[in-house]
């Protein structure tokens, strides 16, 4: 190592001024505590002090900043979704994406690509155009494409997929695109952190303090604070911390992988999915290929991926693009997934006062972290749900209102 | 866990099985609240821990109940789908994750 770059390492006066604040101890209250700094809570935590004025706030995070299902999804941001309340929602969440790389001055490396959604079968085109119709009613632009349109827009596609799965068609949504996931984290951590929200890595939620039905405090690893407002923002984490505060709800944990091959040569611009294949794919700035697949088949609390995985999604690639037959895997791991029964997320208030929830994100809840942390900051600061997430409440289930979003969320993510 | 023992059909690769989620039991839905029909239609036991399930092995069609441990995919024990009926011990509350 250079002498230079020895002193430069070990000398305290850095001229790069660090991302964080590192804070070494926390307060003895805050107005509001955040249980998770992956993208939604630190999203909320940057609205709540930048238009909401509410900045006496503490970001607990267990592990390190971003490395929930943040730092571990496959990036794909899009608003093609299949009920009205989906549709208006993530499209908030896209006008949102436009300009956050500004918002922050930070490279989030947001890139249009556009997004096919394959169809194999008659039925599945019944879904393309059945999206696309809806799409088009709330303004997003999306289309049922035929196979001719597949054929041109990602030339070197096999379009018999090996033989038994011929593409027929697909839904094009023109809008879709990937990000740098830790830049995301990044950028609300950082805007969060220069207007006086504390956040404090490595410090364990283990329980939540309620008196008469609201919540008085938290117990963490590092002691106790007093906080009137807590949110929850733990992804699939949810169901150990609903159990501090005695709620119940239908948030099941399965498992998520993904992964990532070398890089190689730019030759794929857009993002493919196919729902029957079980395959979603996108080459990033990189020239890696991150790929993805559904849930795995059972409850698992455990990030482990496995070899099966691997094995199922690389013979569907080859089905797709056989040419890929000599890339090699660089890169596996996994994610905990919050499922809900209707694909769609819990948000807003709870029976608890002053406990708030944005949870069931499950296998799509990247593309909305801008608009979670609008929504979740507003309805924290207020106490009253946001307009945008009445679709989402926790209470639409023993109300018998669920919000069927399973056709455009299952595999697509 | 990459191999699970069958009551019927002994050790086999987990390959052959599907999962038939948590063993749960119905209130009765005549004289239950809708609160409390709603609390068991969508509401699940989300946290890690042991639990009971429903598993089948696929080729041979046969449903049977397993002691699974959530957190680290370990097989406790199964068992044929009668001791269902006959009730399984009950496990420590909050699920005890062995
Ligand atoms: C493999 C994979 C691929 C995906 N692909 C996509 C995609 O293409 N597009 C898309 O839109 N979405 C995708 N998702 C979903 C998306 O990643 C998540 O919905 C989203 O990132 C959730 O963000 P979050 O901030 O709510 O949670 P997280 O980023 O998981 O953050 C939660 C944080 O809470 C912390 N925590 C937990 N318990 C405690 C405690 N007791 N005390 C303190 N801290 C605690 C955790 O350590 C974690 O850092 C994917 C997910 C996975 C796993």
């Amino acid at each position: 190592m250079p002498y230079r770059l020895l002193r430069f390492g070990l000398s305290r006066k850095h001229p790069e001024a660090r991302m964080f604040t590192h804070h070494d101890s926390m307060r003895t209250s805050y107005d509001v505590v955040i249980i998770g700094a992956g993208g939604h809570g630190l999203a909320a935590a940057y609205y709540l002090a930048r238009d909401h004025g509410i900045r006496n706030v503490a970001v607990l995070e267990k592990g390190y900043l971003g490395g929930g299902n943040t730092g571990r999804n496959t990036t794909i941001i899009r608003s093609n979704y299949l009920t009205s309340e989906g549709v208006k929602f993530y499209d908030e969440s896209l006008r949102l994406w436009q300009d956050l790389a500004v918002d922050f001055d930070l490279n989030l490396f947001y890139s249009k690509r556009g997004h096919y959604t394959l169809a194999h079968t008659d039925s599945a085109m019944r879904t393309m155009r059945w999206r696309a119709e809806v799409n088009k009613h709330y303004g997003v632009r999306s289309e049922a494409v035929d196979a001719a349109f597949v054929k041109q827009g990602i030339p070197t596609i096999d379009m018999s997929c090996g033989g038994h799965a011929p593409i027929l068609g697909a839904l094009f949504h023109e809008p879709g695109a990937i990000a740098r996931h830790d830049a995301v984290a990044w950028g609300y951590g950082r805007g969060a952190d220069r207007r006086g929200v504390e956040i404090h890595q490595q410090t364990e939620v283990t329980g939540i303090r309620v008196q008469g039905g609201r919540v008085v405090g938290v117990d963490t690893s590092r002691g106790s604070i007093a906080t009137p407002k807590v949110l929850c923002a733990v992804a699939g984490f949810t169901p150990r911390i609903l159990d501090m505060v005695d709620l119940h709800t239908p948030i099941y944990v399965h498992p998520l992988q993904a992964m990532v091959s070398e890089p190689v040569k730019p030759w794929l611009d857009p993002i493919i999915v196919s729902g029957s294949l079980h395959v979603y794919v996108s080459q990033t700035a990189r020239g890696e290929l991150v790929m993805g697949a559904s849930l795995d088949p059972y409850e698992l609390h455990s990030t482990r991926p496995t070899l099966d995985f691997v094995e199922g999604l690389t013979s569907h690639m080859l089905d797709m693009f056989p040419f890929l037959s000599e890339v090699k895997v660089n890169r596996q791991w996994a994610g905990l997934a919050d499922m809900t029964p209707d694909f769609a997320p819990i948000m807003g208030v709870t029976p608890v006062e002053g406990f708030f929830l944005d949870a069931g994100w499950g296998t799509w809840g990247f593309k909305a972290t801008p608009v979670c942390g609008k929504t979740m900051s507003h309805t924290v600061a207020t106490g009253r749900n946001h307009p945008l997430i009445e679709g989402f409440t926790f209470k639409r289930f023993a109300d018998y209102r669920l919000t069927g979003e399973k056709g455009a969320a299952s595999v697509g993510h | 866990m990459k191999v699970m023992v069958c009551p019927l059909n002994g050790p086999r690769p987990v390959s052959e099985f599907a999962y038939g989620g948590e063993i749960r039991t119905s209130p009765n839905p005549d004289t239950c609240s809708d609160a409390e029909w709603s609390a068991y239609v969508f509401n699940r036991s989300g946290s890690p821990g042991a639990k009971y399930e429903w598993w089948c092995h696929i080729a041979s069609g046969f449903w049977f109940a397993v002691l699974r441990d959530t957190t680290r995919d370990v097989v406790v024990a199964t068992y044929p789908a009668e001791a269902v009926r006959c009730g399984l011990t009950p496990l420590p509350a909050g699920g005890a994750s062995a």
